[in-house]
């Protein structure tokens, strides 16, 4: 029988995932990673080990399932490639998206390896996105359920993942998700969606990055596009592009963050239409086709992972660089966030901004 | 399936279950009772504390039951500390592969303003008399160090450790729970004036344990309500385990000599039959070991990979300290014995009991073999040790 690894979270989604697997013929092991300690998450130890709650969950539609099941230690993986490198990131004065980076590193490598070793072909998620064949290429498509598309965090992925992934969610609404939970017992199907970074638990992100970084760090100043000082920040990890609470500056206009600099620990200021940008970069892009296309073109891309996609022109400017000019001036472009392309419904690719 | 994780828990046996059945429903009076009935139960209880102190080589006065290790390891060291605080002592000495029921509770103390010496251990996984005795101050206020190690069964020179402390009257606690049962212990000869054990370790049912205080030393309770126990734990005595705590210590003293005879020949062969996989290493010393204990590291393994496929090919085993979740952390028993931390995720631990049987250990010897080599086809890891890109830390 053909052997799938369900990757189960505890929540509502990865549970029916596996469910539906299970359906569809394939012999199921579920899993959970621990990718951190409570002690890294700024969490109490006394409270629980482990986000313990939801390997509980997880573990107990397993059983229901009577599907084998497992908790994989990555903690030290997670802390590396994920942990360590958002807190880099807000160092060096950019807003990155450990989201992404834990699909691509954690789930789609080091955990297939796991399946592998395991003997299972298909790796499986409760992402909403699709995965069709198209003649010789794997396709990634939105989910059918737009307000629930995941595809905007998976556009790392390469042919190779494509192949072997499920994602069983991508032609179902959230309705028939959590009807599907009810119907079969599942303890959490009436568990609400995760929201926050879950090494973030508190939303703090400040003070996240100064526990990983194991430093503080110094406030400096706010300048304007000028250069002259109009008052004092807190530290550049407390500031992220397009951001206009808790500057602590009292004006007849409102200020927005523009730009943060690491280099002279500096956070530039500015009002509302110093934020729009027409032009952008994009690096470590991952075009999902495999191939980087020769000309310039024209599609929609989305900045943010609930913005509404937006025209604009691509130039490919390398192996893994491109150049965007967007058809209307876009607000607070922010650099370490992803840029990703759509042609209607398939992802065509996306990048890192600069 | 192969059960080889024995220090983990035991099957129950025949004996420890015929002694408890009796307790749900014929002798089933709460011992605290003044009628016939319960005093019939009371009878059972301390005649089971008074073979169990047999067993130990101690007074049946010096007997409390606990729920477990656990309870009496915490018992013993905040009673000790307690008791040392009050004449100024807030120092204590232990080692640095306890298990975390010392650890923990060490911690604890430690923000409580102790402070806390833990002894090297050394790469046999062995700790000194002359360690504890250079360690030893005036405001020393316990010493702790286990009888034999849960995770590679080093067993200590406790005898020896027990006289040093004996002589600078420093009190003494050991956590015997692998030990008790499966080697020679005796509360008086060794000098020891705490120890716990643990009934599930040797072939007794869960959830008991007793916590041995030598007379004179200090005990405070941890659980407050009746006088159960001489008001040192309160809670209405599990009667049906404790009796089969009893039958199952009886059994084990009993057929001790014969069981390491033939245990630790079952190791012996296991330990041969797995070094001859290459770059791998025991972990802990080669003969200062339990009869049943074999601990391995394999270099470019994962330890969790390693349990998946043996638990495919029907052998239970272990590795590391599972934390509640079931997922592993790498060992602080091997990163004590100096195993450096890539090192130490990929261990595993096979723990053999009398029921095991010598065609079981060869079975399990052809699983590793089998499991080793596959992982390490596929590892890349092992591929860069092969290539010599990276250095063996295992020759």
């Amino acid at each position: 029988m053909k052997k799938a690894l369900i990757a189960m979270s505890g929540g509502v989604d990865s549970s029916v995932a596996a469910f539906l697997m299970q359906q569809d013929g394939f012999d199921c092991i579920g899993c959970t990673m621990k990718l951190y300690d409570n002690e890294d998450a700024g969490v109490s130890r006394t409270r629980t080990c482990c986000s313990l709650d939801d390997v509980e969950d997880a573990r107990s539609v397993a059983f229901r399932l009577h599907m084998p099941y497992y908790v994989f230690n990555f903690t030290a993986d997670f802390r590396r490639l994920v942990m360590e490198k958002f807190a880099q990131c807000y160092a060096r004065g950019v807003t990155p998206n450990p989201c992404i980076d834990c699909n691509r590193y954690m789930k789609f490598d080091l955990l297939y390896r796991r399946a592998a070793v395991l003997g299972c072909g298909v790796l499986v998620t409760g992402h909403y996105a699709r995965i069709e064949k198209q003649a010789d290429k794997y396709i990634l498509k939105k989910a059918s359920d737009a307000s629930k598309d995941q595809s905007y965090v998976l556009y790392a992925m390469t042919q190779a993942q494509l192949a072997h992934t499920r994602f069983p969610l991508g032609s179902l609404h959230k309705t028939d998700v959590r009807r599907i939970a009810l119907e079969n017992g599942f303890i959490n199907a009436d568990k609400p969606d995760s929201q926050d970074i879950c090494f973030v638990p508190d939303g703090d992100y400040a003070a996240a990055v100064e526990r990983i970084c194991g430093r503080r760090f110094p406030d400096g100043d706010f300048v304007s596009a000028d250069g002259s000082v109009i008052g004092r920040h807190k530290g550049i990890i407390h500031y992220t592009v397009g951001q206009r609470k808790g500057l602590g500056i009292a004006s007849s206009e409102p200020y927005y963050v523009c730009g943060v600099r690491a280099c002279d620990n500096t956070v530039r200021l500015g009002r509302i239409g110093e934020l729009y940008r027409t032009e952008a970069d994009a690096a470590d892009f991952n075009w999902i086709g495999g191939s980087v296309p020769h000309a310039p073109f024209t599609c929609t891309v989305k900045l943010r992972y609930r913005q509404p996609e937006q025209p604009v022109t691509v130039v490919p400017t390398g192996e893994n660089t491109v150049h965007f000019v967007f058809g209307e001036p876009q607000r607070a472009v922010t650099p370490g966030q992803a840029a990703v392309l759509y042609d209607g419904d398939i992802v065509l690719g996306g990048g890192t901004l600069m | 399936m192969i059960y080889a994780d024995n220090a983990a828990t035991t099957k129950t046996s025949r004996a420890a279950i015929d002694a408890m059945l009796p307790c749900f429903d014929t002798v089933y009076g709460n011992p605290s009772g003044l009628y016939a009935f319960a005093q019939q139960a009371k009878e059972a209880l301390e005649d089971a504390r008074a073979r169990i102190a047999r067993c130990l080589g101690c007074d049946a006065r010096e007997v409390t039951f606990t729920s477990g290790g656990s309870e009496s390891d915490n018992q013993a060291i905040l009673s000790a500390a307690k008791a040392g605080a009050a004449k100024g002592k807030k120092h204590i000495i232990s080692t640095a592969f306890e298990h975390h029921a010392v650890l923990h509770t060490l911690k604890k103390l430690e923000a409580d303003g102790f402070e806390v010496t833990l002894l090297d251990v050394h790469e046999n996984g062995i700790v000194t008399p002359q360690q504890v005795a250079d360690a030893i101050r005036g405001d020393t206020a316990l010493v702790t160090v286990m009888f034999a190690n849960n995770e590679i069964g080093t067993v200590q020179p406790i005898r020896a450790i027990g006289a040093v402390c004996r002589e600078k009257g420093v009190p003494f606690h050991t956590d015997a729970v692998q030990a008790v049962g499966h080697i020679p212990v005796n509360v008086r000869e060794d000098n020891i004036d705490y120890l716990s054990l643990s009934a599930h370790k040797f072939h007794g049912p869960r959830g008991i344990g007793v916590l041995v205080a030598r007379k004179g030393m200090r005990l405070y309770s941890l659980i407050e309500g009746g006088a159960q126990e001489r008001g040192k734990r309160a809670g209405t005595e599990n009667l049906p385990a404790i009796l089969g705590m009893a039958a199952a210590l009886e059994e084990a003293v009993q057929n001790m000599e014969t069981n390491a005879a033939k245990v630790g020949a079952m190791r012996e062969r296991l330990i041969e039959g797995l070094a001859e996989i290459p770059h791998c290493v025991l972990n802990g010393d080669r003969n200062e070991r339990l009869p049943g204990n074999v601990n391995f590291c394999f270099e470019g393994i994962e330890g969790e990979s390693l349990l998946l496929l043996l638990d495919d090919k029907g052998v239970a085993a272990s590795s590391g300290s599972a934390c509640t979740s079931g997922s592993l952390d790498p060992s602080h028993v091997l990163l004590a014995i100096g195993r450096p931390h890539e090192i130490a995720h990929g261990s595993l631990r096979l723990t053999l009991c009398e029921e095991n049987t010598p065609a079981e250990v060869e079975r399990i010897i052809d699983a590793v073999r089998e499991v080793v080599a596959y992982l390490r086809g596929m590892s890349p890891v092992w591929r860069d040790l092969v290539n010599g890109k990276t250095p063996f830390v295992i020759p």
